[in-house]
């Protein structure tokens, strides 16, 4: 690892300053991403801004009645698994965080990290989709879907720092992945989710970058069960590709995890 | 270079650092408690697992600056008044271990897991050491030294 000037803000102010002041810098949150990625030396930042001590970033909390939920960027995976809050609110939030990795990953990463990450097999993208969420960051709120931008892309700005994300509690949803025997990440993962704003199925790992995928939101609009899902096929052609599955078969999983989905939000 | 600043198994520590120092080359290097083990270097095998304010984590992948102010316990910590910990007890009745290099993660890892959920489970432990790997037992004596610990504690 190269070496970099560390920082430790404690205020989220004081960490867009830093970051401003530090063109080639990069933030911190949990480091379960960034520090292997420093390990190999992938990335060569001059300076570390740890958020680890911003107060603020740590809240959990429900607004308008409890129709939302939100998520402080430096919530842990562990954390939100565990909040009675989130499990009341939106239990299939608690259940996807609870598979996150393992115990060490979920007790230090962030849900903040996982999001400005955008892996394309991270389980959180399916979620902020899926429930329609938005990340909120120091100076704007950017709507799920126009924030996930492309493999590893996001739609933040140098130096923006993401302070939260607001869920719109649904009245169902259900997340089902196909882990990674190994690392946990999804090789497919769907999240589906009932509510205000009609039905919605995200999809990650398949893709590039997480996905909506219409034909199931129709037909569970007007039949919210797995039965309503068969035969609707997804199309192979832009889908990923690997050693761990080929572009068919994660075509195929994505229908098996969408039923399942819906199965496990009842 | 920062100074860092933590309480280690109840001991103040005040060292210099580099921002890259992580938090294992610290423990092992600069403390010199060898206990904690380097296994992969990239947060897969849990060799190097320590508790960082009551919880588990790996600590080849945190900065020794991010525990600035944090209670760290290692393995080294467990044992009280030439005791060892019912975990430590255990495995050695258990036999919980061959080589011995994964052991010291396991028992730190487990430790955590009942102070997370008393009496877990035999899928609940497994599902919890899923970020511990052990090349030699085949897991079998380490699920149930832990499930004799949870029943004893
Ligand atoms: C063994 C292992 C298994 C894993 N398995 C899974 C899995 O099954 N599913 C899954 O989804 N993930 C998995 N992960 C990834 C894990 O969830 C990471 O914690 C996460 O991707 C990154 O979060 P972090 O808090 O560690 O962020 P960091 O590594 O600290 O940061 C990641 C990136 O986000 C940026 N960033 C962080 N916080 C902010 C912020 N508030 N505003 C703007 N930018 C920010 C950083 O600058 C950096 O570029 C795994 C990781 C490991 C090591
Ligand atoms: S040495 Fe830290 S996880 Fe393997
Ligand atoms: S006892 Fe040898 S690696 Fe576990």
């Amino acid at each position: 690892m190269y070496n970099f000037n560390y920082h430790r803000p404690l205020s989220v102010d004081e960490a867009v300053a830093l970051a401003g002041g530090a063109p080639e810098g990069r933030l911190l949150a949990g480091g379960q991403t960034l520090i292997p990625t420093l390990k190999q030396r992938l990335a060569n930042p001059t300076d570390l801004i740890d958020l680890g001590e911003i107060a603020e970033l740590k809240q959990l909390s429900t607004e308008a009645d409890g129709g939302t939920l939100v998520v402080g960027a430096m919530c842990s995976h562990a954390s939100v698994a565990a909040s009675d809050m989130v499990r009341a609110a939106i239990p299939a939030l608690a259940h996807l965080a609870d598979g996150i990795g393992d115990a060490q990953v979920r007790n230090l990463g962030t849900i903040g990290g996982s999001i400005a990450n955008n892996d394309p097999a991270a389980d959180y993208p399916a979620a902020l989709v899926g429930l329609g969420a938005s990340v909120r960051s120091n100076h704007r709120e950017i709507a799920a879907e126009e924030f996930f931008t492309g493999m590893f892309e996001t739609a933040l700005e140098p130096a923006e720092v993401i302070s939260s994300v607001a869920f719109p509690v649904p009245s169902k949803a259900g997340y089902a992945k196909f882990a990674n025997p190994a690392s946990r990440y999804a090789i497919v993962g769907v999240f589906v989710s009932q509510g205000g704003d009609g039905v919605r199925v995200a999809v990650t790992g398949a893709g590039p970058s997480v996905f909506r995928v219409p034909a199931m939101e129709q037909a569970l609009a007007s039949n919210f069960s797995a039965d309503a899902l068969e035969g609707i096929a997804v199309d192979a052609g832009a889908l990923n590709a690997d050693l761990h599955a080929s572009a068919e078969y994660r075509a195929h999983l994505v229908g098996v995890m969408a039923k399942r989905a819906v199965a496990a939000a009842g | 270079m920062p100074t860092v600043s933590m309480t280690v198994n109840g001991s103040h520590v005040t060292k210099e650092v580099e921002g890259r120092t992580l938090l294992v080359d610290f423990l092992r290097q600069q403390l010199s408690l060898t206990g904690t083990h380097v296994g992969c270097d990239t947060s897969q095998c849990g060799a190097c697992v320590v508790h960082l304010n009551g919880k588990s984590v790996k600590s080849c992948t945190l900065l020794a600056c991010q525990a600035e102010g944090a209670e760290v316990t290692t393995i080294e910590g467990l044992a009280s008044d030439g005791e060892l910990h019912p975990m430590q007890a255990a495995f050695k009745e258990h036999h919980a271990l061959q080589c011995g290099f994964c052991t010291p993660g396991m028992i730190m890892s487990a430790v955590d897991l009942l102070q997370n959920n008393a009496s877990p489970s035999e899928t609940e432990i497994r599902e919890w050491l899923e970020g511990n790997f052990c090349r030699c037992t085949g897991y079998h004596n380490i699920v149930k030294a832990v499930q004799a610990a949870s029943q004893g504690s």
